[in-house]
């Protein structure tokens, strides 16, 4: 299946709310942390992981889903979660810690919860594809409609939870689809000096269930496979296992001086930025004018701007909060 | 005492799975998975019958994947589910935490309330039998001091129901332990003050309520699980010198009934606590804590009886010689009379 007109604009605009987010987030969260850097200052403190460059993997699958779909997501969540449709403002206010953030500040930019759009992500490598396998599980059980899709880095192939949760997935069947963001490095170490075959997508045959994988970073390709695995996984045909070379544009995560780098990796890698490659693609197919390309850039930027203005805007939760919604 | 009351005396294992199949009765969203509970029955008997009943989707056996299924529960459970998860041995959280307090801990917490984990995780702990250091030990306070899950563990068939119906319904993660030398399986020995009266139909034992098994007013024994009996007989055998113990079963570590501890001991002055878990930074360290900072006047310095920081050795005369047991309990409190 290839996309229509509105699917390609669609997952076009993702790509640039979700890019134009990350250099916002990138300018605030060095807010208050020079001269000296110390991740605890200013308005963004902790961890920061930008999703630069991974744009595809998120609009090429979310493309194909719907709110009442399962998404779990990893440390570097921010593409995925705008793809899925999760709530920008709230979640902007809860990467700045804000009592009106997704979860009154409680998570952060590594736990990003929206039930409104069955959207998680956690910080730790490979933890979100058991939950995506149980909430497969829910839905067979229920008889009610819906997939799962669990994102995860090519570094999680190589955790236990992987093995486990694909077997556990393939031998119940579940409809559950394990989508890997191969951006070539686990924090410093290269996929060649971790991982003992190039592709992942060969594991799958260790579980019986089909595996891809998507060369190029491309959305369009991206969403073909996803398209066929997810009405796999939909007509209760079990599992599908999609690994995607993609590219991180930018470090680990902030203040990451990425010295592990090769000399030259880094512009290759923006010579190959997949947004001006789709918007290439609309003129070259879709009569994409420089007009209504500049309307739709626009339109993504207002909508980050207003999201972050929120964020500002919004109050500190009470430190005594903090005692609150332990349990239910 | 009522009379001509039909006494249906059960073990925990069948109490436990009486509940379960209430609950599976009433609600569509309860589920069971774990390792060799659906045909076998549960390892320690605690899901017989339920396969039976219900089949193989909502009593389900899983691969050797703690690790994956455990995960699993909290995705289900966050869908909707109401899932019953065994780790078979406590002993085995060690292939499988980080998605049980890392996740089932914590996600209630990390999405503002806005998410559920409604899992009930049931895991049998306990030695006594020569199992060894990685099938034998009980890690109360490893469970009950992560922030996020509550923590249950019964001394007898009554409240082995009564716990596990109001576990299922809590909209909560609830650890649900289980001691093997209470569970009424004759291969492991049998706790026999543990299989009693238990009403058929449904009903609740509130999480987070102590229970005084017995009163007295010289000395306070707290007890968890084997712990409780454990005071209990060395009550017997303090009553036949005079002194009158009173003994209290905790019945979950969280939420921890603090007050009926403070109470109890305000009223005796003494206080032992009895825990089969490793003595240091533990639960026998917490209840003691307890009574200290409320000032609670104290005629003897607290004791405890708890299982040494060592692994738990194979050998029956070492493990049984750093088991709990009532002599212990009667030296402790022979201690605070020499001391007083």
């Amino acid at each position: 299946m290839k996309p229509n007109r509105t699917q390609k604009l669609w997952m076009y605009e993702q790509m640039h709310t979700s890019r134009y987010f990350e250099e916002c987030i990138e300018k605030i969260y060095m807010e208050g942390k020079s001269p000296a850097f110390n991740m605890a200052n200013g308005p963004i403190p902790g961890e920061m992981h930008l999703s630069n460059g991974q744009e595809p993997c998120a609009v090429g699958v979310c493309a194909h889903l719907e709110a009442g779909d399962v998404v779990t997501s990893t440390h570097r969540p921010h593409h995925v979660a705008i793809a899925k449709g999760v709530d920008l403002d709230g979640m902007t206010a809860e990467i700045f810690g804000k009592k009106t953030g997704l979860s009154g500040g409680r998570g952060g930019h590594m736990h990003i919860f929206d039930a409104d759009v069955n959207f998680s992500c956690s910080g730790i490598i490979a933890e979100g594809m058991g939950p995506a396998v149980g909430a497969a599980l829910s839905r067979q059980l229920q008889k009610k409609a819906g997939v799962a899709v669990a994102f995860l880095g090519e570094g999680a192939a190589n955790q236990g939870a992987f093995h486990e949760s694909l077997n556990l997935a393939a031998v119940w069947k579940l409809p559950v689809i394990f989508v890997i963001e191969d951006n070539a490095w686990g924090i410093s170490v290269a996929k060649s000096t971790s991982t003992a075959i190039e592709h992942n997508d060969a594991r799958a045959a260790a579980y019986g269930i089909p595996g891809h994988y998507i060369p190029g970073n491309d959305p369009l390709a991206i969403f073909e496979v996803a398209g066929e695995a997810i009405d796999r996984a939909r007509r209760g045909e079990g599992p599908s296992l999609i690994e995607i070379e993609t590219y991180r544009l930018a470090g680990h995560f902030m203040g990451d001086a990425e010295g592990y780098r090769p000399d030259g990796e880094k512009e290759a890698l923006f010579a190959r930025d997949p947004i001006p490659k789709m918007r290439q693609h609309l003129i070259d197919t879709e009569s994409w004018t420089e007009e209504q390309d500049q309307e739709l850039v626009q339109r993504s930027h207002e909508r980050v701007d207003l999201a972050i203005q929120f964020a500002r805007d919004s109050e500190y939760p009470a430190p005594e909060e903090a005692m609150e919604k332990v349990f239910a | 005492m009522t009379v001509a009351t039909k006494e249906r005396k059960l073990t925990i294992a069948r109490a436990m799975a009486e509940a379960i199949a209430q609950e599976m009765r009433v609600d569509e969203r309860v589920f069971v998975m774990g390792e060799d509970i659906g045909p076998l029955g549960g390892v320690f008997g605690n899901t017989r019958g339920l396969h039976d009943e219900f089949g193989s989707e909502r009593v389900r056996d899983t691969p050797i994947s703690e690790t994956a299924f455990m995960g699993a529960a909290v995705g289900a459970a966050s869908d909707g589910m109401r899932p019953i998860v065994e780790l078979m041995f406590v002993d085995f959280f060690g292939v499988c935490f980080d998605a049980i307090y890392n996740l089932m801990a914590k996600n209630t917490y990390f999405s503002g309330g806005k998410v559920q984990v409604p899992v009930v995780l049931m895991t049998s702990t306990g030695g006594g039998y020569s199992d060894a250091g990685q099938h034998s030990q009980c890690l109360h306070a490893t469970f009950a001091h992560l922030p996020g899950m509550k923590v249950v563990a019964p001394s007898n068939a009554y409240d082995a129901k009564g716990l596990m119906t109001a576990a299922i319904r809590d909209n909560n993660p609830v650890i649900f332990m289980f001691h093997k030398a209470l569970q009424g399986m004759g291969w492991l020995g049998t706790e026999k003050d543990a299989i009693v009266h238990v009403p058929e139909a449904s009903y609740t034992v509130p999480i987070g309520k102590a229970a005084v098994v017995q009163e007295g007013t010289d000395v306070t024994i707290v007890g968890i699980t084997s712990g409780v009996h454990h005071g209990i007989k060395a009550a017997r055998k303090l009553a036949e010198r005079g002194v009158s113990a009173e003994v209290i079963d905790l019945r979950s570590l969280v939420p921890l009934d603090r007050d009926t501890v403070i109470e109890s001991v305000r009223k005796t002055g003494r206080l032992i606590v009895v825990d089969e878990d490793y003595q240091s930074y533990g639960v026998s360290g917490e209840i003691i804590c307890t009574v200290a900072e409320q000032g609670v006047a104290l005629k003897a310095a607290p004791q405890r009886v708890a299982y040494p920081d060592i692994p738990i050795p194979f050998s029956r005369p070492m493990e049984q010689w750093a088991l709990p047991n009532a002599d212990k309990i009667i030296a402790a409190y022979e201690l605070m009379e020499n001391n007083a």
